[in-house]
């Protein structure tokens, strides 16, 4: 192999080459960091909520008349949704995994205001609730019919007794315990308010997608509002689009005393909630391919140059007994080789950035796989990059030799 | 002479078309990734009142949990709860001071016409149209003796005054809300502060409310938060004036004071207000009251999003890389030309001529790559817009003014400067004999 004099005449042109390698160590450390981030990302948006989410939308009913009965409202909105041709199921909440508003409670277990609470995402639901959200309880029970009650605020219940909780919650609450065990021990709310445990899902999602207790939830056996009602319906597979625009219609119709708002499938919502992460995906892809075809062209440029200022060179080599094929390697190999030094500063570069990243953002660590995936790319990339001027460069003439010496 | 150079530069990029092309190309695509980014920094960042933004303080009282601070590290709450709202209202300490809280509110149909139309509504007391400066189109705000009153009065926005009244003068009619009747007061101008400083904590880009009217009258009518409401305990019971009474935070105080001592002095009056609720067995935590400006307070809440940094960082990254890249094919360009330099340079150039007949070749390419890259942040920003544009913040924050365009010209310019300078440098060092023998 020629490395010594390859390696030697790079030295004697030292500027040039160590641009080109500085130039893919900074892509190198952007296109690492760059891709941990949007593993993260992605990770994060193929969580699932645990509901229904092809099946659910909500609507919201805000009444603005005095004279709105809203119980009664509500009773018969009720009726008139679970009865609705194409809805298999509903339920009035306050809303629902992703959404992004919502309410949060301390969750203990012993009472006592020494005690350190863990917060719960709270859904507002009847005995339709585990129906209509399409969530699997893998132990205990649901809510039945005279569980349910309605907030009353002159009332004594200021917490209705019962609970369901997803079993993320399950595990912080009680980590040494099956989700089975769990059921029917008592937790305490607002430090002294006891609750009893009475079933676990499986999993559903609190409304804030970026908060460390998003798998966190609770199902309370409780009616809350004044003229404000959201009701989450979930439709017979296939049938959400139909109904939509019937539902609204209907229930429109049925009081004016309200208005018909803010109607959002559960689709829009997860794609709303996830949408900068999305597309701070396609930024970031956006940016690593632009930036690997910008440095590719340098190498292309560079190699271009050195190409046409050895012109001579090359042809006194072929002159001299050199084959085309040899030729073509002696370039290859000098990129392989300027490509080495940028990849090797490159891992430690996109180390380093990273460490940084993670220190000033909320980041994690980027894969370690990550690093010598890049330095593999980089080398295909200067690879491909620079076949065309080597090729040129065998091309050239031995008797380009014989002029102009 | 730099006219005369002005026109060389012209011509060698017009003998090398393709080279000094890939060179604009390159600073014009880093130039336009980077403002892309930096445009958005810019605006999240911006102070959305210049003029005022150091004499308007944001109130924070350590209303909290004994056992746990509301944000680490020892942070007091960002909100405040009625209470203490109230009784920083009535002591009147500051030139001016303000509460607020969003709320929502239905418009009922005046003609047979109209349907019922939801509004987002701020319930504030008098100062705010003074404090905030707001603009107006008709009329003004109310005055104190209103909010003692509980008068039924109402700001409209330009933009709900033009769905109502047609964009007339409405001043004196009246509205319809949930059932009670409103006078309109005032109508606002064209009023857009980005970021939305006074309520950072309910959408730092969202719109400013449609409606706006006294707080005394909607807590009269018991109307609740449609923002954030947060609570380290439950009321002791049910009912609006329990929830009142409690320790749950949901409104902002704003203040105004001029100068350190105002500062202090008001700084003072919070912490013995904060002792003074100590004894009735309030504020169970040490005392951990702040006043903190307008541009305080952005950098505070984090107004500018986290996304937005990472991208700042990698974009200027990502200029580092096409500057290099433009470094690398200067120098080719330039070694290129040896013969023609070492021939000025016989003939009696100084090195200086010959710096500076490059550095003006290098200006004008940074010059066209300025205005591509100018270009280029134009698209950067649609694409941005197309990319979040179900958020409907963003339209408000892609946004491209005269500071940015000259900005992205002289970040150019100076780019394409300081790539120059290596190559220009090593032009200057050729010798006058060594290329000669080989022309």
């Amino acid at each position: 192999m020629e490395l010594g004099p390859i390696w030697r005449a790079l030295l004697r042109n030292k500027t040039s080459y160590s641009l080109i390698a500085l130039q893919i160590a900074v892509t190198m450390a952007i296109m690492v960091n760059a891709i941990g981030i949007i593993q993260e990302r992605s990770a994060l948006m193929a969580r699932s909520s645990g509901v229904d989410e092809d099946n659910l939308f909500y609507v919201n009913s805000i009444g603005f008349s005095p004279d709105l009965e809203f119980q009664a409202l509500v009773a018969e909105d009720l009726e008139a949704l679970r009865n609705f041709p194409g809805v298999r199921n509903a339920v009035m909440t306050n809303t629902v995994p992703l959404q992004g508003g919502g309410w949060s409670q301390g969750v203990q277990v012993e009472p006592g205001e020494e005690f350190e609470a863990t917060s719960v995402a709270i859904y507002f639901v009847d005995e339709h609730g585990i129906d209509t959200f399409g969530v699997n309880l893998i132990a205990g029970r649901n809510f039945t019919p005279t569980e349910i009650t309605w907030y009353d605020p002159e009332g004594d219940v200021r917490w209705p007794p019962q609970g369901i909780i997803s079993q993320a919650m399950a595990a912080e609450l009680f980590p040494d315990l099956d989700p089975e065990e769990v059921v029917g021990k008592v937790t305490y709310i607002d430090d002294a308010t006891p609750v009893t445990i009475i079933g676990i899902t499986e999993r559903m999602q609190a409304a804030w997608k970026s908060w460390s207790g998003v798998e966190r939830s609770m199902l309370v056996p409780f009616k809350r509002g004044e003229n404000f009602a959201r009701y989450v319906i979930r439709t017979k597979p296939g049938y959400r689009d139909e109904v939509i625009p019937q539902i609204e219609q209907m229930l429109a119709e049925s009081n004016k005393g309200r208005i018909i708002r803010h109607t959002r499938t559960m689709t829009e919502v997860r794609k709303r909630s996830y949408l900068e992460d999305s597309a701070m995906v396609k930024l970031l892809v956006f940016i690593v391919s632009l930036l690997t075809a910008i440095t590719s062209l340098g190498i292309v440029g560079l190699a271009s140059f050195s190409v046409a200022r050895r012109t001579k060179q090359i042809g006194i080599r072929r002159a001299l007994g050199a084959t085309q094929l040899a030729i073509l390697r002696y370039f290859m190999l000098e990129n392989f080789l300027v490509s080495s030094v940028g990849v090797l500063a490159g891992a430690m570069l996109a180390v380093a950035l990273n460490i940084w990243m993670v220190q000033t953002f909320e980041l994690t660590r980027v894969a370690w796989y990550l690093i010598p995936a890049a330095m593999l790319v980089l080398w295909i990339v200067g690879q491909l990059a620079v076949y065309g001027p080597a090729r040129r460069a065998s091309m050239v003439s031995p008797a380009v030799a014989t002029r102009a010496v | 002479m730099f006219r005369y150079y002005l026109k060389l530069g012209a011509l060698s990029i017009r003998k090398n078309p393709i080279l000094s092309a890939l060179m604009v190309a390159a600073i014009a695509t880093g130039i336009g990734a980077c403002m892309t980014i930096i445009n958005i920094d810019y605006v999240m960042s911006g102070n959305p009142i210049p003029h005022r933004s150091d004499v308007l303080y944001h109130v924070q009282l350590d209303s909290w949990d004994p056992y746990e601070a509301y944000r680490d590290p020892d942070q007091p709450p960002d909100q405040t709860t009625y209470i203490d709202s109230t009784a920083l209202l009535e002591a009147a300490k500051a030139r001016r001071q303000v509460v607020s809280y969003r709320s929502g509110r239905v418009i009922e149909p005046q003609g047979e016409d109209q349907l019922p139309m939801q509004v987002s509504s701020r319930s504030t007391s008098a100062d705010f149209f003074a404090m905030f400066d707001t603009p107006f189109l008709y009329g003004g705000g109310w005055d104190k003796a209103s909010d003692d009153r509980r008068e039924y009065v109402v700001v409209l926005s330009k933009a709900i005054n033009e769905q109502l009244f047609g964009g007339e003068n409405s001043v004196g009619r009246d509205i319809i809300m949930n059932g009670d009747p409103y006078r309109v007061s005032g109508v606002l101008d064209d009023w857009e502060p980005i970021p939305r400083y006074y309520d950072v904590s309910n959408g730092a880009f969202d719109e400013i409310e449609e409606v706006f009217f006294p707080f005394s009258v909607s807590i009269a009518l018991e109307l609740s938060s449609s923002g954030n409401t947060s609570c380290w305990k439950m009321p002791e019971e049910g009912g609006q004036q329990a929830f009142l009474n409690s320790e749950c935070i949901w409104m902002q105080v704003w203040v105004e004071l001029h100068g350190e001592s105002e500062v202090r002095e008001y700084q003072a009056f919070l912490d013995a207000y904060a002792e003074s609720q100590k004894e009735l067995g309030r504020f169970p935590r040490p005392l951990n009251n702040r006043l903190k400006n307008v541009m305080e307070w952005m950098e505070d809440q984090e107004v500018v999003e986290e996304d937005v940094q990472v991208l700042l960082g990698l974009a200027v990254l990502f200029l580092i890389v096409c500057l290099l890249n433009t470094i690398g094919l200067l120098l080719a360009k330039i070694m290129r030309r040896s013969g023609d330099i070492s021939l000025r340079r016989a003939l009696g150039a100084s090195r200086r001529a010959v710096f500076s007949q490059y550095i003006v070749e290098a200006g004008l390419i940074g010059l066209a790559g300025g205005v591509f890259g100018i270009a280029l942040t134009w698209l950067g920003l649609q694409g941005i817009k197309i990319l979040y544009g179900e958020l409907e913040f963003v339209g408000r924050i892609v946004g491209m003014d005269w500071i940015i365009i000259l900005a992205a010209i002289g970040l150019a310019i100076v780019s394409a400067l300081g790539a120059a300078l290596y190559p220009t440098w090593r032009a200057c060092g050729i010798h006058p004999a060594s290329q000669l023998k080989t022309l």
